[in-house]
């Protein structure tokens, strides 16, 4: 009734407020959609990154071996009988390997189709043969059908890495070598088994021989010392800043300091290890002493900067009581705040490790890049670490290493959910609202 | 490893005057600790202290200093002619005597001078660290008996405790400044030896970059440029990719999150995205040089275009992923820092949500957003490991987002890693550019902390 008597100029403006009010509506609804596609697209990506490196990497955990009938001769292994660890360690199985491969193509004639025959184990198989033949010395003299890991190429082909019906020319593997695997597989000679050697082993040059336990170690010694240097020097110059210290121009530096080298690129630490550790001090290269102690640099403002928050977070009325009856300030602190804000400090902490687990450029500068075999027993010697690992397979020529960085990489990407789960846990369960 | 065994051994008598300490307390006071001036623990702490800051600083010293002893001693001892060596030569031939002393390989032939050196040279550091390990325990020692000495009832153990720890705090928290100040003369110093073979001018002008320097007289190409322009147009190209891709993404997932997100959404979104923030840098590397680089050059060649393999829009675009969360994160909090009042008025004026967001909170945001922004700007700068993986070696002046290009941070790895010749123009110019780089990322750091502080204290 009121709308017949509305003149006519209100009606269309009306109808202009509701066509008005519809575009609004539909920008309204447009930019929520941008916003929702946003997150989308971030967490797709992470999806997609994750996914990639474990769809790659899952099969750097299992290991092609073969089965190779050996007879295992007595007079090449052990001429005397003696049956001693040390005769049987040191005897000859790559003739062994050999022949037992011959032995079961006797067609292939002529040095290079016997090279390539040869080359369907890996150079490792020999230490596959002595660790079952010292495992089971009865075996001398017998022929045994014993299980070697195969080389890297044929490992490749059997996971799939390596198309079999591409042409001959664009393939690593070529067509002698898939009949002679063929060849093992209608014999079930081919089994595919869980990669011990990846996580025992040092680098090596060989796909199928490397491993990742002397990165492992040397990351473990790493963040040991940066752990042990870090953490002290954290905890008491966040307690001195926030409980002590008096406010003035010095130390109100010395927090705008620290905030600017929480944001400092990482390389710049280690040019500074580089002029300072190395050149000045002179420390060894490459070694997990002074990577320990660049990154504890590093981490030094996150640790300080969460450990602030969490003494913060602390209410004053328990240092009120504390010194009410008679405790002098240092006793209020190590008796009472810092228990209390410990927790706060070790989530800081914990996430302060992680991201120097995952830290590479500043351990190049200081030559942690070696080319290192040997699994690293102290703090001084030569080490690399995971994440140079990485980077060093990554780099590699050998297709096969692109299987064992992902893998490599998926280890890594595990210590670091572990470390976090940690923190998040550590954080939930002594969080506490004053 | 024989230090680390010095140390524990330095710890355990430092325990031990702890104990020793507490103990010779209780036996002044004669059965009635309440006589004491402060607990016993703290006449333990007392003597623990004279017990292992003392020798642990003798320690630290002798770590530092006994090695350039231990080599001008082998310098004074070896025959004269040596010394007429030029200083290369010297260091080369100390080398030498060093890796025969520890058991290393030898550059050159093994004769009974050298070996006699080198036998000379490596008793002398027995003698030293035996001595040294001695000179420690016993200063220990030493300490640990005249404190336990001083321990009378009316000692003020605790006020002497704890000036030592307020001591200990002050030295803890100036660690940041010595950081600061070690990276500053470090990058300077080093930097300024490089201008001296290169002008300050032509590295900062200079538009070809090839660090090269001849082995040779005649050797092609033998000047080495060091012109460092195309790096830096290289590293803002590759920073400017970065942003265009976390920019709009990192924006707008922080608005979703603070005006749009249930709570229960926002608490699974939040820690997600951070998880790109904690990926490390390395596997972003790899991701970028192994699947996404090679997808662009795919792309591109099907709609015939011609992309490098190691293009700048590969490594851009992943450093961009790299940087979403820290774009989203701190403008998330900073948004959800806006005043309940400017919201709820913008809604009763009858402002949509977006209208709000657009008109009122942004605008209100938009300089701790800036800071954001800037943030995450120096952190795409100063990366790393994705350019080194990624991105090309050559330093092309180039606008082309297809072509490879060179950054700063690849140049300072390149020029490092390997060959290790701390005076060649070449390893130089590695700290030049560090220092380049420090200054340029310290700026946008100040500047985007700067701003933010500003902001939080206009609304706190």
């Amino acid at each position: 009734m009121t709308e017949s008597t509305l003149p006519a100029v209100g009606l269309r403006r009306a109808d202009l407020s509701e066509q008005r009010l519809k575009r609004r509506y539909a920008a309204e609804k447009r930019f929520r959609l941008y916003g929702a596609s946003a997150i989308g697209i971030a967490l797709a990506i992470l999806g997609l990154l994750i996914g990639t490196i474990v769809s790659n990497g899952y099969t750097a955990f299992v290991q092609t071996y073969l089965a190779v009938p050996i007879y295992l001769d007595a007079q090449a292994i052990d001429p005397e009988g003696t049956r001693d660890t040390e005769t049987l360690y040191r005897a000859d199985y790559q003739s062994l390997v050999k022949g037992g491969l011959r032995e079961m193509f006797p067609d292939v004639t002529g040095r290079r189709e016997k090279l390539k025959l040869y080359g369907l184990v890996s150079n490792a198989a020999v230490y596959d043969v002595r660790d079952q033949v010292m495992a089971d010395p009865a075996m001398i003299g017998t022929t045994q059908t014993l299980w070697v890991r195969a080389s890297d190429d044929v490992d490749s082909l059997i996971k799939g890495a390596i198309d079999r019906n591409l042409e001959e020319d664009n393939r690593r593997v070529k067509d002698d070598e898939i009949r002679w695997i063929e060849t093992f597989e209608a014999q079930d000679g081919v089994d595919v088994r869980f990669n011990t050697h990846f996580f025992t082993s040092g680098d090596s040059r060989e796909p199928e021989q490397a491993g990742i336990w002397g990165a492992v170690v040397g990351s473990a010694l790493t963040l040991l010392i940066t752990l042990a240097l870090s953490f002290p020097i954290g905890v008491l110059s966040a307690v001195y800043l926030e409980e002590f210290a008096p406010k003035n121009r010095w130390t109100d530096l010395i927090e705008v300091n620290i905030n600017n080298l929480a944001a400092v690129p990482s390389i710049i630490f280690g040019l500074l290890g580089l002029a300072v550790f190395l050149g000045t001090f002179g420390l060894p290269r490459s070694a997990p002493v002074v990577g320990g102690m660049v990154l504890a640099l590093m981490t030094l403002p996150t640790i300080i900067i969460a450990g602030r928050a969490a003494l913060k977070a602390v209410p004053p009325s328990i240092r009120e009581a504390a010194l009410g009856i008679g405790a002098s300030p240092l006793q209020v602190v190590t008796h009472h705040v810092l228990p209390l804000a410990l927790p706060g400090i070790m989530t800081g902490t914990i996430i302060g490790m992680a991201q120097a687990l995952g830290e590479t450029a500043p351990l190049l500068m200081i030559g942690m890049v070696a080319f290192i075999v040997d699994i690293p027993g102290g703090v001084s010697d030569p080490a690399t670490v995971l994440p140079v690992q990485i980077y060093l397979w990554a780099d590699s020529p050998e297709r096969a290493f692109i299987e064992k960085t992902n893998g490599a990489i998926m280890v890594l990407l595990g210590f670091l959910i572990l470390m976090n789960a940690l923190a998040v846990l550590l954080r939930k369960r002594f969080e506490r609202q004053w | 490893m024989n230090s680390l065994l010095l140390i524990a051994i330095l710890l355990v008598l430092t325990m031990i005057g702890y104990a020793f300490g507490q103990r010779r307390a209780r036996v002044v006071s004669g059965g009635h600790p309440s006589t004491l001036h402060s607990r016993p623990q703290y006449y333990g702490l007392y003597v623990a202290l004279w017990c292992g800051i003392p020798s642990l600083l003798l320690m630290a010293a002798w770590l530092i200093v006994e090695p350039h002893v231990a080599e001008w001693m082998l310098i004074s001892s070896l025959p004269a002619e040596t010394t007429d060596l030029s200083p290369d030569m010297l260091s080369l031939l100390i080398n030498d005597i060093e890796n025969l002393a520890s058991g290393n390989i030898v550059s050159r032939q093994v004769d009974p001078a050298l070996q006699a050196a080198a036998d000379g040279y490596q008793s002398f550091r027995h003698i030293a660290s035996a001595a040294m390990a001695v000179a420690a325990v016993s200063l220990g020692i030493v300490g640990l008996a005249l404190a336990r000495r001083r321990i009378v009832p009316s000692l003020r153990a605790r006020n002497l405790v704890e000036r030592a720890v307020n001591v200990l705090m002050i030295i803890a928290s100036t660690i940041a400044i010595l950081t600061t100040v070690g990276i500053v003369l470090s990058l300077l110093f080093e930097a300024l030896r490089f201008f001296q073979h290169v002008p300050l001018t032509e590295f900062l002008f200079g538009l070809n970059w090839s660090p090269q320097t001849a082995l040779r007289e005649d050797q092609v190409g033998s000047s080495g440029a060091f012109g460092a322009v195309p790096l830096f147009a290289g590293t803002l190209m590759i920073t400017l990719i970065a942003m265009c891709v976390a920019v709009p993404v990192g924006l707008f997932s922080a608005i979703y999150m603070s005006e749009y997100a249930a709570p229960k959404v926002r608490a699974i979104v939040k820690p997600l995205l951070e998880i790109l923030a904690g990926v490390p840098t390395v596997v972003y590397g790899f991701f970028a040089a192994l699947t996404v680089a090679p997808f662009i050059r795919d792309t591109g060649e099907a709609v015939g275009l011609t992309v490098s393999s190691e293009s700048a829009l590969a490594a851009g675009s992943v450093m961009g992923i790299m940087i979403i969360p820290f774009i989203s994160s701190l403008s998330d909090d900073v948004m959800n820092a806006v005043p309940r009042a400017l919201r709820d008025g913008a809604y009763a004026l009858g402002a949509t949500k977006s209208e709000t967001i657009k008109q009122v909170i942004f605008p209100a945001a938009l300089p701790g957003i800036v800071g954001s922004l800037l943030l995450a700007m120096s952190r795409a700068i100063g990366e790393t490991m994705i350019v080194v993986m990624a991105a090309g070696l050559a330093a092309n002046l180039t606008a082309d987002p297809l072509e490879a290009v060179s950054t700063v941070t690849v140049q300072i790895v390149t020029l490092l890693v390997g060959d290790q010749e701390f005076d060649s123009a070449k390893t130089l110019a590695a700290f030049a550019l560090g220092l380049v780089l420090f200054v340029v990322t310290l700026v946008l750091n100040i500047v985007a902390l700067h701003v933010v502080r500003r902001y939080r204290e206009k609304y706190d």
